[in-house]
């Protein structure tokens, strides 16, 4: 199994890479809060399968698993007080826009 | 494995992560946001990951996409007029992005890497779920206090506050 | 035994949340006490507890957790900052209710930071980093103030990606190591058929402990976040969360996984000596107090990277002296600029002024403080820098330990002119009816002041008992 395996490692990197620019592009050139926070989903997207891409690969699929519902977890945690700061600021600003906020200067 | 499958999920990945980004209207984002997590759904299956994979399902294109979709709903959808300029904004900013996501990806895939890894001795073919109560306990007790962390934090977050 | 610092927490948290009516009150005692019992442990290495037999315990939590020199000064700062976190909220707070919560997440808080010292497997090291980070953007934003809100907004994003580098490199080891305990992962790096795949790794995760650490490139977040957090959770921030986030785990990831080697010691310095830079210049130009002390705290961190990325032992031991000693003199600082916010309602620097008749304890602390940050004899901020300049000398980095040594200097400077803008000169018109702080504050400031003295002046055995036995980090 493991040269064939081995033979998956390049083709996905190629994708997971591509997934992760568009997340990133996402995030860099939006000013939508919101878009920014699915933006953020892609690159954790992008992660999850890389994780468990390395477990297929090296043999372990077991331990990478659980590692990824650990992982799913937490991000759900994260995204849900995202959205809940997201929210608030939206009530204070009445904007999702990034370029309404940024009121912090000395 | 059969690697032209695989091929035409990954492009039917990145196609929906694409349109994710691109489309015009949050909503339709949030769902496309939903469809990329249907497609990895496909991917951990297919990588011998069957729990992830559920995980993967119900977490996060289900409970995710309702987050992302309340929280679209309960901000205020824009005028007619902002949408249009909006729109136009967009596309002179999201326009290159599949140029150089096709670009990116045919300057890699001429790369030619290849992993000569010695792999480590496989372990005993044991149950997730055994690894996960036996060997990663650690790891549960922390998704236990990071929910107790989230659930505070909803508490705060949602709480109609007594403003001054 | 050790699980008990990680499992403690939660079961107290969990108890204060029962809805019984008396609990709210209690709330604060517990926690208090809790935090005061993790500093006696550390420092009663010989006490009963550690005899206590808890073998039906033991059998049902399993947990890899492993101590050693720098994990004890780590937990006794955490016990410490969290303590005085705990004690400012409950003068701060005024509802019952919010106390509750605020007590709830840094207990959980508390939990995430003990895990983080004491893990030996790096999937839940990012376990706990994620934990305390999700509560500490909770206290951020804890009364959902705009600017707290932007600044959380804008931490949540940069931790995120933070996150994800540290994920990806961790995937990248997963694939030669097969496990993610540190051990494995050490060998594997080793013994690897592969130098891009570790380089890849290494810079990858890195560049991620940078962004938690708040070091230059990527320092945008912190700032906001310390200035405009409450007071109670600048302390939080700015004494330990960053430092255990950032600092530590980069401390305990590259001596425990990667392994030392001069070319991340390069990088590590050169990273330490452009945050050194860049933060006291910032620093000098701020008129705010809090953004100033944010500032000084990337430009202190700077210090305790450059001499970990020296490498000797010596080093090694200056950067934990100095992360002991900025846990306590950036504490004291923030606690200081508590009492000006809470007293006199603002922090602006331009508009505060003569404030040393009206507030001495205030001031004689900040001044400690402060001449601590910049390294003045015989405080102990002078000792640690010294030793860091005299490893950087030793080792020929003369580059390096010439800009440590002026940019103490600027340091000097800026403390200067923030004790002459705030409590020197004459009082602001504004000025007139403020009084010295309440005990909520006063208290932890006499109790930091104390720390301030006493270890400058018994620093020959702190280092001797400590901070050496810590540097033995690498081999």
């Amino acid at each position: 199994m493991t040269a064939q395996a081995l033979s998956l490692f390049w083709p996905y990197c190629i994708f997971i890479i591509m997934l992760v620019i568009i997340g990133l592009y996402c995030m860099l050139v939006t000013y939508n809060l919101i878009r920014a926070l699915i933006g953020l989903e892609l690159l954790i997207k992008a992660i999850t399968l890389f994780l468990i891409l390395a477990g297929y690969i090296s043999g372990h699929p077991v331990m990478t698993q659980a590692l990824v519902i650990t992982l799913i977890v937490i991000e759900v945690v994260v995204i849900v007080v995202a959205t809940g700061v997201v929210l608030n600021l939206h009530r204070q600003n009445q904007s999702l826009d990034v370029r309404k906020l940024r009121t912090i200067k000395d | 494995m059969n690697m032209t499958l695989d091929i035409v999920i990954l492009l039917a990945l990145i196609l929906a992560a694409l349109w994710t980004v691109m489309t015009r209207s949050l909503l339709r984002s949030a769902i496309g946001l939903a469809l990329v997590s249907a497609i990895l759904t496909i991917l951990l299956f297919r990588f011998d990951s069957p729990l992830a994979a559920v995980f993967e399902l119900s977490v996060c294109s289900g409970l995710i996409s309702v987050v992302f979709i309340s929280t679209i709903s309960l901000t205020e959808p824009m005028t007619m007029k902002e949408v249009i300029k909006h729109m136009k904004d967009r596309l002179t900013r999201f326009w290159y992005l599949p140029f150089i996501v096709v670009i990116v990806g045919t300057a890699l895939s001429l790369l030619d890497i290849r992993l000569n890894i010695k792999v480590p001795p496989a372990e005993t073919q044991k149950d997730v779920r055994e690894v996960l109560w036996n060997m990663r306990q650690l790891d549960l007790i922390g998704q236990v206090t990071i929910l107790l962390a989230g659930v505070f934090g909803v508490a705060i977050l949602f709480k109609e506050g007594r403003k001054k | 035994m050790l699980y008990l610092f990680i499992i403690v927490p939660l079961f107290i948290l969990m108890f204060l949340n029962l809805p019984f009516r008396g609990l709210k009150r209690a709330a604060f005692w517990l926690a208090a006490a809790l935090c005061l019992f993790q500093m006696f442990l550390v420092l009663f290495p010989d006490s009963f507890f550690w005899k206590l037999d808890f073998a039906w315990l033991d059998h049902l939590f399993k947990f890899d957790l492993a101590i050693d020199g720098l994990g004890e000064i780590m937990l006794f700062c955490i016990g410490l900052v969290v303590f005085i976190s705990v004690f400012m909220g409950r003068y701060i707070n005024a509802d019952a209710d919010e106390k509750l919560n605020f007590f709830s997440l840094l207990l959980i808080a508390l939990a995430g930071l003990n895990g983080i010292v004491l893990v030996k497997d790096v999937f839940s090291l990012y376990v706990f980093i994620e934990i305390t980070s999700v509560s500490s953007f909770m206290l951020i934003s804890f009364y959902k103030r705009r600017e707290a809100l932007e600044a959380t907004f804008k931490y949540l994003i940069l931790s995120a990606i933070a996150t994800i580098l540290m994920l990806a490199s961790i995937s990248l080891i997963i694939l030669i190591s097969g496990g993610t305990s540190f051990s494995l992962m050490h060998e594997a790096i080793r013994n690897s058929p592969h130098d891009f795949l570790g380089i890849f790794a290494i810079g990858m995760f890195l560049s991620g402990l940078f962004i938690k650490a708040g070091l230059v490139p990527f320092h945008g977040w912190l700032v906001d976040a310390y200035s405009s957090a409450p007071s109670a959770v600048s302390v939080f921030l700015a004494g330990i969360a960053t430092k255990a986030m950032g600092i530590y785990t980069l401390m305990r990831v590259t001596s425990a996984i990667f392994g030392f080697s001069i070319p991340i010691g390069n990088v590590l310095m050169l990273i330490g000596a452009v945050s050194i830079i860049i933060g006291a210049l910032d620093a000098l130009a701020q008129n705010d107090f809090k953004r100033m002390l944010a500032y000084s705290s990337i430009s202190q961190m700077g210090y305790i990277v450059l001499g970990f990325g020296c490498g000797t032992a010596l080093g090694v031991a200056g950067a934990v002296f100095h992360l002991f000693n900025h846990t306590i003199f950036k504490s004291l600082l923030f606690v200081n600029s508590a009492a000006l916010k809470i007293q006199t309602g603002t922090s602006r620097m331009d508009k505060l002024g003569g404030l040393a008749r009206k507030m001495p304890l205030t001031a004689v602390s900040s001044l400690l403080a402060g001449l601590s940050t910049a390294g003045i004899p015989p405080l102990p901020g002078f000792w640690s820098k010294l030793i860091i300049i005299i490893a950087l000398w030793g080792s020929g980095h003369y580059a390096y330990a010439v800009i440590a040594v002026l940019a103490s200097l600027i340091t000097l400077a800026y403390i200067i002119s923030m004790q002459r803008r705030v409590f020197f000169g004459e009082p602001a018109g504004e000025m007139e009816n403020v009084k010295e702080a309440s005990p909520g504050v006063i208290l932890p400031t006499l109790l930091l002041t104390l720390i301030v003295i006493v270890s400058g002046l018994f620093f020959p055995f702190i280092l001797e008992n400590f901070a050496l036995p810590a540097g033995m980090i690498i081999k």
